[in-house]
Parts: structure tokens; C-alpha cells; sequence
């Protein structure tokens, strides 16, 4: 009671100290809520943005033969859409709910680094001008794919490969400094008595994730620099006029390539982790090895990035090299999966929103993983490289793994973000709709790509048009679904049942110990050590 | 409270485990972008690393790219190896190039001697230059040129063509399991560059 009391006074009067009004308080703001929120506002209206780009392209689909766009612009469009979604709105995704949530979960006032924290993300929005805007220059958007292969991108490149440059740039640097501040936070502003053992799963998950970002945003970073002069000014890194080589760039660019690919999915293990006991009224199962397991996922992902260069003409020896390492990353992440079903068993489930896209997000990962096992292997990748099976694997990681996860997330941290419930009918109606949609949206696309049918292609033969339709019929129902999440989440903001400091029974975390919606400062001083045993995720 | 005393609290919520203050942070910082620009320079360390890497193993199918001497010390008869050349123009380069013959069989130790034709269609002079590149890769470091014209660039005057000459021996080391290989030549404008 008189905690509370307190908890409220010190409340109000930073509201008329440290809060600025109007677009100044977002301008200006170093609060790790504020910026969280920021971040998760922008990277949805990326979503959405990149979203409308896979709605064109849909369109364009529908029917064999061209209808709507020229083959160059369906070109940028694929790009643009690949690299929005990436960049623009998995990551910052990932970003917010690290900016929100890490703090609270470590009993730390606010994140280590805050005014560096501004920068990062007030830069963000610059970088996706630039590529969007190239939209509306001369030379158009970005053509040549989010992997930006040399020579597509330097001797092909339509002339926007400087804004892409910059752009990436641009994003790169923002990541980077989000990540160092992530990890900074974590290693000195943990409240005293957490240890790392002690530390939720989600902050392990974020924690490892920083690392790989700080080791491989710079590669990336060298390897765009790399790109930029040999289009213009006259290296030769992947020209092999000059005596460069452009397999060269893929090594370098995978290198990058794959690590990133588990940036964005490392995050969504942890939220998923932190949901699934909630719900199951359970501890996480094996804590100490999800542990282990996130690491040696990060730590094997620096070493199977040819399996995207299967068909470069590598030697055999390295072909097996890849596909083993690549099949050994599996192991890892089938002891995720067991954890989480093991979580579940004989656990007094409910099947609240976030858990329902938690489940969801258990299963289908785990069918893109299997696609993925499936493509690890040489021989056959040799069939389905730059195939629709490609992009049916990594849809199902990425749409069904990593946006399901944010979207469980939200669900679950709405209630102390906003301080209300959300509207629970309209939550079940967008997961249902985005259940359905998703999958006649992306299981169609593994028969089309075992049929042949190539990707980034604005045409296609006659026999893959049945299934075209159906996918495209399931893209525009799935886009049309996100749009209850924005409904969902403005209702959310404006109103609605008040949600008690801890509204799901089985939650344990820091988070849950303070007010709802959480005050804008948290943990100015440590909270007690009794509540940071009782967030303790390992099993009793 | 006032921001000092806040700052003086956030200073005072460290870790007391390990006795974190804000000039730890500081020191995070640092060694994290230490990092940083250790790996953006292993990005561009990653450029000769690949080629040493190709070069020892010959990987990527790239050929000794001056001419060596004959070495062999006899020729091995009882094998035929098939060689096939292959010709291709990049962007923007309006010649005619082609192998005179597209495939020829040698023992592993012979020298063989085979030229490509050139002519440059264009109406102005184009200096030309030719890049190999062997398959399956493995073989290129069994595959020794002794004699190139893509050791040279290539000024054609407009309209003008020539006969190139290629000599080369294939290595008695080559892996029996390699019995066909395939000689490919990129050709690029390179009258930019070179000026
Ligand atoms: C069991 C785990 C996984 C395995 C074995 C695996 C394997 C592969 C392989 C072999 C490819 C290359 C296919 C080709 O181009 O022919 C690929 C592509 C891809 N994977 Fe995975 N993958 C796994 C998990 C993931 C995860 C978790 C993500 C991201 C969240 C992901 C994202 C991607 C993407 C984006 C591509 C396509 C890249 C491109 O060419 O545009 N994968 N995967
Ligand atoms: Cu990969």
C-alpha cells in the first residue's frame, strides 16, 4: 500500500519534470519506455509499409502474364519489401521490446546508454526515407534483390546502389548502437543479486543477440562500402575484370547473412519462452540449456553460411562441410523445442492470445525449420535454390516464427504497456484470421518451388497458376488481418478494462512487480531481493 | 526528485556484485567498439584471406594468372582428359569471340596449343581483356597456362580481328575422378580503365 502510494507520487512529479509535451517528449526523450514505444510504432508502420509492397506483388502474381507492373519495377519491389521487412520491421521490432522490456526485467532504472539510445532510433527513420525515396528518383528503387548480389548491384545496378548504400549505412550504425547499449545494460545495470543465471531467458536471448549484431553489422557495413566503390570509384573487390571475384561477395555477404537470420529469430525464442510458462502455469523446462542451446546456435551460425552457395560450384569437401554444420544447428533448436513442449505437458494450459500465437509459433516454426533441414541438404538444395521453396522456408521462420513471437509479446505486454486489457474478441479474430490466411498464403509456395516455379520472377508458366491464386487469395487475407492489430492496439491505447499490475496468473518477472500501465521510471532503486527469486525462471 | 538525485540513484542501483558505476559502462563501451572495428576490419581482411584461401586450394577455379614454365616430366598416355572452351562477353563489349575449337583431348603431361578468334565490331578501338576460370574448380591448380593472351590486354582497333593463341599442359597430378574440364573466358571492355 504505502509503496504504492510512493510508487505514484515520485510518479507525478517526474511527469512535470522530465516529461516535455507534444513532439519535443518524442524528439527529445532518453526514457527507454518512450523509446521503446517509438521503435514499436515504427517498425509496425514498416510492416505495413513493406506489407502494401507485398500486396503489389501479390497482385501482380494473381494471374500468369504481366498485368499491373513492369518486370524492373516488380523487381524493386521484391527488394524493397525484403529489406523493410528485415531491416525496417523485424529488427526495430526486436529493438522495442528490448528498449521496454530489459530495464523492468532487470531492475535497472532505465537503460545504460540513454541519450545514445535517442540517436539509434531518431536515425532509423532517415535511413527508410532514403530508401523509399529512391522510389521517386530517376534511377528507381533498389532492383537487385535484399541480397544485393555483385555484379547485379555494381556493373547492373540502375544507379541506385548509392542510396542503398547509404541507406544501409545508416541502419547498420542504429543497430549497432542499440546492441551495444543492450549489452551494456545488461552487464552493469542488473539489479544487485541477478546474476546471469538468475536472468529471465528473454534477456539471455537479447543478450546473445547484441553480441552477434556487434560482430556482424560491421561486416556488413564493409561489405556495402566494398559495393559502393566498385560502382563508383573504380575497385575492383567483385569485378573480375580488375581481378576481383563476385562469389566473393556472396562469402562476405553470407558471412553477415546467416548470423542475421538468427538475429531475427534468437529474440523470438525468448519471448516465446517467457510466454509459454505463463500460460502453462509452469516453470520453463531445462532453463540452463535453453541457455546453452541460444548459445551455440549464435556461436554455430558463424559457420554454415555457404549452405546459401550450395550451387556456386564450391569443392564436395565444402559442400559437406556446410550441409553438416548446417544440419548440426538443428540439434540446438530441436532442444528448444522440445523445452517448449515439454513446458507445456501436463502443465494447466489456457489459451489466452499471446499464448495461442506462442502454440502457433511452436508448430510452424518448427515446419520452417524442417524446410530449412530440408534445404541443408546439397543434393537437393540443387532443386530448390531460387525456388518458391526457398521463400516458403524462410516465410515460415520469419512470418510465422518471428512476427508471430512479436505479436505474442504484445499481447502480453499490452496490458502493462497501456495499463488496459485489450479487446480479447478482436485479439481472437486476428489470430484466427492470420492463422488461416498465412497458411494458404506460404504452404502453397514449397509445392510451387518443388514444381519449379523460380522466385523474384513477375511471370510464371501456366501450371503454376492455380496455386498463384490461392497464395495471392491468402496474401491479401492476411494483409487485410493485420489491420485488427492496429485497430486492436489503438483501442487498447485509448481504453478498455484497467489491467491489474499482474494480469496473467502464471507471469513471473520484474515487470509484473510494478504498476500498470508501468510508471514512466521504474527501479530507481533496486527492487527487493525476494522479488528477483521469485522471477527466477528455473524449476523448483 | 530532482534529475540529480535520479542520476545519483541510477548510480546508486548498480551491481553490487561486481561493483558497476557508470564509468564501467564507459568501459564496456570501448572494448564493444573495439569489436566493432575489429570486425569491420575482418570484412575487408576477408578480401585477401578468400584469394591466399583460393589460391592454396585453388577453389575457385581461378588459373595461374602468368605463365609458367613446362614442367612435366613425361606424358601419361594411358589417360585422356577432354578439354572444352567455353567464351562468353561481358556487359557491354561488342566483339566477336570464340574458341576456333570448342574441345580438344589431351593426355595429362602434353602441351597442347589452340587459339580464340577475336573482332571488334564496334566502330571505335576497344582494349579487351580476358578472364578464365576453370571447372570444376578443384582442377584449376592441375591446369597450367604457359602461354596466354589473357596474360595481356587486347587494343583492337574498330573493325579489326585477330587469331589468339593459348598453350598449356594439364598436370599428371590431376584427379582421376576429373575427366572432363571446361576453360571459360569472360571477356570485358576495359578501354576505361586502362586509359
Ligand atoms: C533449422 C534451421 C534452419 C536451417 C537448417 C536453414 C537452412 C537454410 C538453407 C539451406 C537456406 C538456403 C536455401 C537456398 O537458397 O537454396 C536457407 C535460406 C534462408 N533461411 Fe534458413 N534455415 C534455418 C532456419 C532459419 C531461420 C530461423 C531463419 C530466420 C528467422 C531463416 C531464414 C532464411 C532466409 C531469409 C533464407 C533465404 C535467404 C535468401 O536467399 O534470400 N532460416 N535456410
Ligand atoms: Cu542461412
Amino acid at each position: 500500500m504505502t509503496t504504492d502510494v510512493i510508487e505514484q507520487d515520485s510518479h507525478d512529479e517526474h511527469h512535470d519534470e522530465h516529461k516535455m509535451t507534444g513532439i519535443k517528449r518524442w524528439l527529445y526523450t532518453t526514457n527507454h519506455k518512450d523509446i521503446g514505444t517509438l521503435y514499436l510504432w515504427f517498425a509496425f508502420i514498416m510492416f505495413l509499409t513493406g506489407g502494401a509492397l507485398a500486396m503489389v506483388i501479390r497482385a501482380e502474381l494473381f494471374q500468369p502474364g504481366l498485368q499491373i507492373v513492369e518486370p524492373d519495377f516488380f523487381n524493386q519491389l521484391t527488394t524493397v519489401h525484403g529489406l523493410i521487412m528485415v531491416f525496417g520491421a523485424i529488427m526495430p521490432a526486436f529493438t522495442g521490446f528490448a528498449n521496454w522490456m530489459l530495464p523492468m526485467m532487470l531492475g535497472a532504472p532505465d537503460m545504460a546508454l540513454p541519450r545514445m539510445n535517442n540517436w539509434s532510433f531518431w536515425i532509423l527513420p532517415f535511413a527508410f526515407a532514403i530508401l523509399l525515396g529512391s522510389f521517386f528518383m530517376e534511377s528507381g528503387a533498389p532492383n537487385f534483390g535484399w541480397t544485393f548480389y555483385a555484379p547485379l548491384s555494381t556493373t547492373y545496378s540502375n544507379g541506385s546502389t548509392a542510396f542503398f548504400v547509404f541507406a544501409v549505412h545508416i541502419m547498420g550504425i542504429s543497430s549497432i548502437m542499440g546492441a551495444i547499449n543492450i549489452v551494456v545494460t545488461i552487464m552493469n545495470m542488473r539489479a544487485p543479486g541477478m546474476t546471469y543465471m538468475k536472468m529471465p531467458l528473454f534477456v539471455w536471448t537479447f543478450f546473445i543477440t547484441a553480441y552477434l549484431l556487434i560482430a556482424v553489422m560491421p561486416v556488413l557495413a564493409g561489405v556495402v562500402t566494398m559495393l559502393l566503390t566498385d560502382t563508383y570509384f573504380g575497385t575492383s573487390f567483385f569485378d573480375a575484370a580488375g581481378g576481383g571475384d563476385p562469389v566473393m561477395f556472396q562469402h562476405i555477404f553470407w558471412f553477415f547473412g546467416h548470423p542475421e537470420v538468427y538475429i531475427m529469430i534468437l529474440p523470438a525464442f525468448g519471448i516465446v519462452s517467457t510466454i509459454i510458462p505463463a500460460f502453462s502455469r509452469k516453470r520453463l523446462f531445462g532453463y540452463s540449456s535453453m541457455v546453452y542451446a541460444t548459445s551455440s546456435i549464435a556461436l554455430l551460425s558463424f559457420i554454415v553460411w555457404a549452405h546459401h552457395m550450395f550451387t556456386t560450384g564450391m569443392p564436395l569437401f565444402g559442400e559437406l562441410f556446410f550441409m553438416y554444420c548446417t544440419m548440426l544447428i538443428a540439434v540446438p533448436t530441436g532442444v528448444k523445442v522440445f523445452n517448449w513442449v515439454a513446458t507445456m505437458w501436463r502443465g494447466s494450459l489456457s489459451f489466452e492470445t499471446p499464448m495461442l500465437f506462442s502454440i502457433a509459433f511452436v508448430i510452424l516454426f518448427t515446419i520452417g525449420g524442417f524446410s530449412g533441414l530440408m534445404l541443408a541438404m546439397t543434393p537437393v538444395d540443387f532443386q530448390y535454390h531460387d525456388t518458391y521453396f526457398v521463400v516458403a522456408h524462410f516465410h515460415y521462420v520469419l512470418v510465422t516464427g518471428s512476427l508471430f513471437s512479436i505479436y505474442a509479446g504484445a499481447y502480453f505486454w499490452l496490458p502493462k504497456w497501456t495499463g488496459h486489457m485489450y479487446n480479447d474478441s478482436l485479439s481472437k479474430w486476428h489470430f484466427w484470421c492470420s492463422l488461416i490466411s498465412v497458411n494458404l498464403l506460404f504452404f502453397p509456395m514449397h509445392f510451387l518451388g518443388l514444381a519449379g516455379m523460380p522466385r523474384r520472377i513477375p511471370d510464371y508458366a501456366l501450371q503454376f497458376a492455380d496455386f498463384n491464386k490461392w497464395v495471392s487469395i491468402g496474401g491479401f487475407a492476411f494483409g487485410l488481418s493485420q489491420l485488427i492489430f492496429l485497430a486492436v492496439v489503438i483501442k487498447c491505447i485509448r481504453g478498455g478494462e484497467k489491467a491489474p499490475a499482474k494480469p496473467w496468473d502464471g507471469a513471473i518477472g520484474l515487470e509484473w512487480t510494478v504498476a500498470s500501465p508501468a510508471p514512466y521510471h521504474t527501479f530507481s532503486t533496486p527492487p527487493p531481493q525476494q522479488d528477483i527469486d521469485n522471477a527466477n525462471q528455473h524449476e523448483h | 526528485m530532482s534529475t540529480d538525485e535520479h542520476k545519483a540513484n541510477i548510480n546508486k542501483n548498480t551491481n553490487t556484485d561486481t561493483g558497476i558505476s557508470i564509468s564501467n559502462n564507459n568501459k564496456t563501451v570501448k572494448k564493444l567498439l573495439l569489436v566493432v572495428i575489429a570486425m569491420f576490419g575482418f570484412g575487408f581482411a576477408l578480401v585477401p584471406l578468400y584469394d591466399v584461401f583460393c589460391d592454396i586450394t585453388g577453389l575457385n577455379g581461378k588459373t595461374n594468372s602468368t605463365a609458367v614454365a613446362y614442367t612435366a616430366s613425361s606424358v601419361d598416355e594411358s589417360r585422356t582428359v577432354r578439354v572444352q572452351f567455353i567464351t562468353r562477353n561481358a556487359k557491354g563489349i561488342p566483339w566477336a569471340f570464340e574458341p576456333v575449337i570448342n574441345e580438344i583431348d589431351v593426355h595429362p603431361g602434353e602441351m597442347k596449343l589452340v587459339s580464340f578468334y577475336a573482332k571488334n565490331n564496334a566502330t571505335h578501338d576497344i582494349i579487351g581483356q580476358a578472364v578464365p576460370s576453370v571447372s570444376p574448380g578443384l582442377a584449376a591448380n592441375y591446369f597450367h597456362k604457359i602461354e596466354c593472351f589473357c596474360f595481356t590486354q587486347q587494343p583492337l582497333a574498330a573493325g579489326k580481328d585477330v587469331e589468339m593463341s593459348l598453350q598449356f599442359y594439364v598436370d599428371l597430378e590431376l584427379p582421376t575422378d576429373i575427366k572432363t574440364l571446361t576453360l571459360s573466358y569472360t571477356l570485358y571492355d576495359i578501354t576505361e580503365k586502362s586509359s
